[in-house]
């Protein structure tokens, strides 16, 4: 048993209820008590969608336990077909039905319905939505992909989009435009898009283009081993990335075509001297795996951000994040655990944060600006303009969505300058972001806070602590935290206002 | 005290027939209940026992995190509870432990069962029993279900009050128990207008915190001011209770009929009634008809959700002017919808439970003005072209007694006023 307040990830049926409502012409039978049709509202409200999930549940109740949930489930399965007449229908069973062993895959298949049934195992108790999509994705390429002569051109799969995805629709689009300048036709884009009957020629391809590992690689895998068609390993999100990427499609596909890359702004950009000031910001990454891996690419060598800690919360990839993490000198913090997050930010005090939702929150509560790289998602993850991550303009809306929350290079200095302004001053946030959360000084029980030790036995002394207030607060964070730490370092137990220049001068850069 | 009210309908729907049918439900469960239920009770920390589901569902339902640290929280059972390799029961004792332990404000813990937890049939209550002897006296342990097999959505909070019932002190004194969480504005304004009529003592359940005075015994009469409250109804008439029927305070009518049921267990004069509810009934009946006008002549066709459909029928037919084509509601109770279903003018096909293709085929069928539904059906009924409102803003919205009668009047003329909206004076004239 686990406490847990917020999840990153739901459970593995969620995912599969992504692949099956971002593909067409497929049905979900899924064994599931009342009160799981709440899935639905994922994609018809966070998403926006105009259609139902194509899902069908069981919802059996209480009543139905004692008799004959199994029945139940073969009238729901048969009801789903003749109303929907889908290619293919997919079953499985949510963590409810999973305890009651009615075998939903079983049941299906002795129904004799002229379609392919494919039986899921998504194993509840264990598992996590990213691994639910991933292994559904999975089983329909396993069952309706066949081997199939080669196409003329040469061409590639998209795999890993799925409904609900992160900037899935619009990656997608970008990459298929990228690859369609290489030379290359996109075969099959799955799941998102697909039918059942595109499945079934995926092996056509000469490559795959895997976008998303964390819902795709199962799938990748499979066509490597069964249709030798090689996948990409590069994510092309950064303007290295996407180079690398391109790199690698050559590798793959022979392409010598040439890409115009005028509509990469983001290098500019960052060169341009007002992004000076990004120089050395502290950022703390955190997400899915993938994301946060690329995201890191690109604070450090793109932007020229610091990266003060990174971690994952998908523990599928909790490897590939220690070994970069290691490389990036920090060390990775793996956990799905939303308070064990917020500690490590609150502990590291960076000057921004990259995360999900869930970190923009916390760093709200904390006063420290977030910008976000990756889901879980929410309303505000589905802009109607087109926002991709992936390719050129992918790097062009990174640069923009990570420094749109940071008070910008000049307003920084007004503010070290003016610091006491009573309209210009630091609680009043960033002078573009309208209508600014309550300014964090709490006047009341500052004698108590300045007296409280921060940190094992090191005391504030009064001035010191007055000094602290005038830093603007965007960087006070860390002059709190740098001077404890220089302070702690030389076995001083009080910080005077010497201390805390001395730290500063110390930590210049 | 009927002298301005609407004579009720010659045929009600009391007596109608009752179409049933099962299929697919596509309904929240009672966990739902949660999100609201943990803002009401301040002291409250709600902790459900059940699957990474049940923590994505609060998480989904609620918006995903209004609360920095919410008062509730999922104990996710993994594979080493279910294989019976750990104690389940000295798990929770230790997952409570560290709650409390983080959260000393909380005076009141529930533990909320779910499809998970009763399938594997973990005794909660044995659990609270156990816990309760442990925390006492700051901390109270109480156990309900929640669970999809158990409950549907607005019976999750009809489950929790009606755990709380046993555990009220006994009272012999005559006293009014208000049954049923309410919005404290809202709260206070009906605490106000019943003093006004020298109605007492009155106390409310939920009651914001664990110290509040609620108590019961055979004296005791309670007023529900929610339709779905049929265990708690249950419960506290085995407490020797006697609840005042009524129609439920929705829009002006319901108000004034349900302040007049408890004037009478009162006493309370005609003259007392009239001044306490002149003024109020005057300017909801104001606020309702500048709302309604958009709702005047149109149809409305109501999926089952949160119970209180029924009630909500009664008001936007007798006092906005709709008809209503089909009043869906997850369960009828005679005891509690009969006097609103008695105003319910004859005519709607009145149903219980769900088959929702069959129900989405009827509606599609009837093209109604206006369809209430839950969030999933929403958006692709729109892009059928069909307006909806959400049901669920019905239960988290303040819409309850006069001076929110214009607002929940406004809560359905919205999609209708904004469809007005964007599809221009060119396109209106055309239709």
């Amino acid at each position: 048993m686990k406490l847990t307040v917020w999840t990153y990830e739901g459970p593995p049926h969620v995912g599969a209820m992504r692949v099956a409502t971002g593909m067409k012409g497929l049905h979900y039978v899924l064994h599931a008590p009342q009160g799981d049709t709440y899935a639905d509202l994922l994609f018809t409200m966070i998403e926006r969608r105009d259609h139902r999930p194509p899902v069908t549940y069981t919802t059996f109740q209480a009543r139905d336990l004692g008799s004959d949930t199994a029945g139940l489930f073969k009238r729901a399965c048969q009801d789903a077909y003749d109303r929907f007449k889908p290619e293919a229908i997919i079953v499985g069973a949510s963590c409810t039905a999973e305890l009651i062993q009615d075998d939903p895959g079983g049941l299906a298949e002795t129904m004799g319905l002229p379609i392919p049934v494919i039986p899921l195992e998504l194993p509840s108790y264990q598992r996590k939505e990213n691994f639910g999509a991933d292994e559904t994705f999975f089983q329909i390429v396993r069952h309706l992909a066949k081997p199939a002569e080669k196409t003329a051109r040469v061409s590639c799969n998209i795999i890993g989009p799925t409904a609900l995805g992160f900037r899935h629709r619009d990656d997608v689009q970008e990459i298929t435009n990228l690859l369609y300048e290489l030379g290359i036709e996109v075969n099959v884009t799955a799941p998102m898009g697909a039918t059942p009957g595109d499945i079934a020629r995926m092996g056509q391809a000469h490559f795959n283009v895997l976008l998303y590992p964390e819902t795709g690689e199962q799938a990748a895998r499979h066509c490597e081993k069964t249709f030798g068609q090689p996948y990409t390993k590069v994510v092309p999100i950064g303007a290295g990335a996407t180079w690398d990427f391109i790199e690698e499609i050559r590798m793959l596909s022979g392409s010598t075509a040439q890409i115009d890359s005028d509509r990469l702004r983001q290098s500019w950009w960052s060169r341009s001297v007002d992004s000076t000031y990004l120089t050395g910001k502290r950022v703390f990454i955190f997400g899915d795996g993938t994301h946060v891996k690329t995201a890191a690419r690109i604070a450090r060598d793109e932007m020229g951000f610091e990266v003060a800690g990174m971690g994952c919360y998908n523990r599928e990839y909790a490897r590939d994040v220690r070994t970069l993490a290691k490389e990036y000198g920090v060390e990775a913090l793996i956990t799905d655990d939303y308070l064990a997050v917020e500690r490590a930010i609150e502990t590291l005090q960076p000057e921004m944060i990259l995360g999900t939702q869930m970190e923009r929150h916390i760093g709200k509560r904390l006063g420290i600006p977030c910008a976000v790289i990756s889901a879980p998602v929410h309303v505000q993850d589905f802009p109607a303009r087109y926002s991709p991550q992936m390719g050129f303009e992918g790097a062009n809306v990174i640069f923009d969505t990570w420094i749109h929350p940071l008070v910008m290079g000049l307003e920084e200095h007004l503010l070290h300058m003016f610091r006491e302004d009573f309209e210009f001053n630091d609680a009043a946030g960033p002078s573009h972001h309208g209508g600014h959360a309550a300014p964090q000084a709490a006047p009341a029980p500052d004698a108590a806070a300045a007296a409280a030790p921060q940190d094992d036995n090191v005391i504030w002394l009064s001035e010191a602590e007055k000094e602290l207030k005038k830093i603007p607060f965007f960087v006070r964070g860390k002059a709190r935290r740098n001077t404890e730490f220089y302070a702690t370092e030389r076995g001083l137990h009080e910080i005077s206002l010497d201390t805390l220049y001395e730290a500063k001068a110390h930590f210049a850069r | 005290m009927n002298d301005q009210m609407t004579p009720p309908p010659a045929l009600g729907c009391r007596s109608a027939p009752v179409l049933k049918q099962r299929g697919q439900r596509e309904v929240f469960c009672g966990l739902t209940g949660i999100i609201w239920l943990h803002r009401k009770m301040q002291d409250a920390f709600f902790l459900v026992v059940g699957s990474r589901t049940c923590a994505h569902l609060l998480q989904s339902a609620a918006g995903v995190m209004i609360f920095a640290e919410p008062r509730f929280g999922t104990a996710i059972l993994e594979e080493s509870d279910l294989a019976g390799l750990n104690d389940a029961h000295a798990e929770l004792d230790r997952e409570v432990e560290t709650l409390l332990a983080r959260r000393p404000d909380i005076r009141q813990l529930f533990l909320v069962g779910s499809c998970p937890s009763e399938v594997i049939k973990l005794d909660l209550s044995r659990a609270a029993e156990r816990l309760t002897q442990l925390y006492a006296p700051k901390v109270r342990v109480l156990e309900y279900s929640g669970s999809g097999i158990e409950t549907t959505f607005t019976q999750g909070e009809d489950a929790c009050l009606a755990s709380m019932v046993p555990v009220l002190p006994d009272t012999q004194e005559r006293n009014l128990v208000v049954v049923g969480a309410l919005p404290d504005v809202v709260e206070d304004q009906m605490l106000s207008l019943l003093a006004d009529m020298g109605v007492g003592p009155v106390q409310v359940l939920p009651a914001r915190t664990i110290d509040a005075d609620v108590a019961v015994g055979p004296n005791t009469v309670f007023a529900l001011t929610q339709p779905f409250l049929s265990d708690t109804h249950a419960a506290l008439v085995r407490r020797g209770a006697r609840h005042l029927a009524a129609p439920f305070p929705l829009g002006e009518e319901g108000t004034t009929a349900w302040l007049a049921a408890i004037a009478a267990e009162f006493g309370v004069t005609q003259d007392t009634f009239d001044a306490v509810t002149e003024a109020p009934r005057r300017r909801a009946r104001q606020a309702v008809a500048q709302a309604a006008e958009a709702l005047d002549g149109k149809s409305v066709f109501f999926f089952p959700d949160s119970q209180l459909e029924i009630p909500l029928a009664r008001f936007l037919t007798r006092e906005c002017g709709m008809t209503a084509i089909e009043v869906g509601s997850p369960y009828i109770h005679d005891e509690i919808h009969g006097p609103d279903l008695d105003l319910l003018p004859a005519g709607p096909q009145i149903s219980e439970g769900q088959d929702v293709d069959l129900q989405l085929d009827r509606c599609r069928a009837a093209r109604p003005d206006l369809t209430v539904c839950g969030l999933g059906l929403a958006n692709p009924l729109e892009a059928e072209g069909l307006s909806t409102k959400w049901a669920i803003e019905l239960v988290f919205t303040p819409v309850h007694f006069y001076e929110q009668a214009g607002d929940l009047a406004s809560l359905f003329a919205r999609p209708l006023r904004r469809k007005r909206i964007l599809n221009g004076p060119a396109l209106e004239a055309a239709q």
